[in-house]
């Protein structure tokens, strides 16, 4: 039978030949992440279904990135009873404060490899996608679930096919390509659908890249994102991870499949207006909006390849005297490099303030919130009312160039036209 | 089922149920306290045991916050009927034992109307316009897992065969 990518993943992983489309599955769970705010929820959930162990701790993997280091009593107890859990339950692969963001930090430590099966208590656990992983976002119960079994309920869901083809203009991103996608098809366009990107576009395109198409998948309300591994992908987990792996493939005849696409040939920057992500705008019609905040980071855009796109047009320039700026690299390895390579030093001369890596802004619950009648452009995933702040606040969704050139501007600007 | 309505649009993300400055709270009354304040701030003073909201398209969008279900729960909502849910959303309130209930047209539904679920014929009636909406059933495995009270009781009933499988 012809199965698509996310049709095989789920078949092995229930230990069937052939899975179709609306079945109910329950599927083994090769890597399982927690983090400090929904990770308490996670534990509390365990500890009522009466199991002492959890199935197996090197299959878990629990970070700390949303509140860190702890912003209040509060998170400072979480953290407190995520730490207790980690020793009771032998569980090696923590990453305390230090490491950065969980959506970047696991492919980067070699927990993500093509063809297994990735879920993790945060929505934008999409993202391992972006290596050939069905990935998806649980709640805490659901993981409850999976630390007590190690297997958990999935209905196979439908594919879109993305072919994305034609050569970005410059100053035209992976993130500029999504948002236009999610522009056309809706907030809730792929609703329980894997989101698979394809066509020459993709295949051209860096792993990092791959991971902000499939970050936003749930933007769209897709299950998970996808990408065809190939050597790319390869190279990319070499060095990093010792797991063996299987790559799987859609067969385009699959009965489940459907296609859509997008050339991007002509694509301009785009933008996402508050308050819905698929509130999706050239840039040409938001140009010139004040703002108040600039926040390059996240799981989103808070990569090497932005940070060194941001710091080429702020170099020797200035954040506005009417704006701040936060960069706040997404892992430790970035920072490093980013500090290596002088993006660091570009970023602190202009004015902006570099922070460690966490979530920062992203989800208004730690520093850098907004407060009422302000705005904030931002590199993240989501511009909903209050998600950074107060919710009388705004938040624009951009690349990381526009970011960096709207900061200079202290509002919405084309890096083109610096 | 019977409740009064709290109406509410499309697209009612799971930042607007709870916002992340609260997600260090895990009870589910003091998350019931903030529940829906940045959309309705009233909402959560004066909502009733039993009301239910009644929305648009794609209720729950967003995060995987599991506080966004159980707030919704500490405070007395009965029940969400909406035209269409996003996944996890979905997912975790089956697992809190929240009932869900996807039905179309829910904009002929006002704001302080009164409204019956009979889950077992599948109809929601509103009871002060006298008007019948079809329901869309749940699947039989999440309809188990909700008659148990929820996933972990769910679990707790059936451990040995899931893990043996
Ligand atoms: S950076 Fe933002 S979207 Fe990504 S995991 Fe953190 S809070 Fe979630």
């Amino acid at each position: 039978m012809s199965m698509t990518m996310a049709e095989k993943i789920l078949a092995k992983a229930a230990g069937k030949k052939e899975v179709g489309a609306g079945e109910i599955v329950m599927a083994n769970i090769d890597v399982a992440m927690t983090h400090d705010l929904t990770g308490p929820l996670s534990v509390e959930s365990f500890e009522k279904i009466g199991v002492e162990k959890v199935w197996d701790p090197e299959k878990i993997v629990v970070m700390f990135d949303h509140q860190v280091p702890a912003d209040s009593l509060e998170a400072a107890a979480n953290h407190i009873t995520m730490r207790k859990f980690v020793k009771q339950q032998g569980i090696n692969n923590f990453y305390d404060v230090r490491e950065g963001v969980c959506h970047q930090v696991l492919p980067e430590k070699g927990h993500i490899v093509p063809g297994e099966v990735v879920v993790g208590t945060d929505s934008h656990t999409c993202t391992h996608g972006a290596l050939g992983a069905f990935s998806t976002g649980i709640g805490s119960t659901d993981m409850a679930m999976v630390f007590a079994t190690g297997k958990l309920w999935f209905k196979v869901p439908e594919t879109i096919k993305f072919n994305i083809t034609g050569a970005l203009k410059d100053y035209v991103y992976a993130k500029d390509v999504v948002l236009n996608i999610i522009g056309t098809i809706g907030a809730d366009g792929a609703t329980y659908k894997a989101c698979e990107f394809g066509g020459e576009t993709t295949q051209k395109m860096s792993v990092s890249d791959r991971m902000v198409m499939c970050n936003m998948a749930i933007e769209m309300g897709g299950k998970t994102g996808l990408v065809e591994p190939d050597q790319k992908t390869f190279d990319y987990i070499k060095g990093r991870s010792t797991k063996s792996y299987k790559v799987m493939k859609t067969d385009l005849d699959a009965e489940s499949l459907e296609a859509m696409d997008f050339d991007v040939s002509k694509l301009e920057p785009q933008v996402a207006c508050p308050h819905h992500v698929d509130n999706v705008k050239p840039i040409s019609e938001v140009e010139g909006t004040d703002i108040d905040q600039v926040f390059l980071g996240s799981c989103t855009n808070g990569r090497l390849d932005d940070l060194r796109s941001a710091a080429k047009i702020l170099k020797g320039k200035k954040v506005s005297d009417s704006t701040r700026m936060l960069v706040i690299p997404a892992s430790r390895e970035i920072y490093m490099k980013a500090m290596d390579e002088g993006l660091l030093r570009t970023f602190v001369d202009s004015g902006a303030l570099v922070c460690n890596p966490c979530c920062g802004p992203c989800l208004g619950g730690h520093i850098g919130l907004i407060g009422p009648g302000e705005v904030s452009l931002s590199t993240s995933n989501r511009n909903f009312k209050g998600r950074q702040g107060s919710p009388e606040g705004e938040v624009y969704l951009s690349s990381a160039a526009v970011a960096a050139a709207s900061a200079i501007k202290g509002k919405v600007t084309d890096p083109r036209d610096l | 089922m019977k409740g009064k309505v709290w109406k509410f649009g499309d697209d009612v993300d799971t930042d607007v149920i709870i916002p992340g400055r609260y997600l260090v709270l895990t009870g589910e009354k003091e998350l019931a306290e903030h529940v829906m304040e940045g959309s309705n701030p009233d909402f959560s003073k004066k909502v009733q045991k039993g009301d239910m909201i009644v929305a648009g398209k794609n209720f729950g969008c967003g995060s995987s916050r599991e506080h966004a279900p159980i707030a919704l729960k500490g405070a007395g909502v009965a029940a969400v009927v909406a035209e269409s849910f996003a996944r996890i959303f979905y997912r975790n309130s089956i697992n809190v034992g929240l009932p869900l209930i996807e039905a179309k047209n829910t904009s002929k539904i006002s704001q302080g109307d009164e409204v019956e679920i009979d889950m077992d014929k599948g109809i929601l009636r509103d009871v002060t316009t006298s008007e019948e909406f079809e329901v869309v059933g749940l699947p039989e495995f999440m309809l188990q897992i909700l008659q148990s009270g929820g996933l972990i009781p769910y679990l707790k009933e059936n451990l040995a065969e899931i893990k043996g499988d």
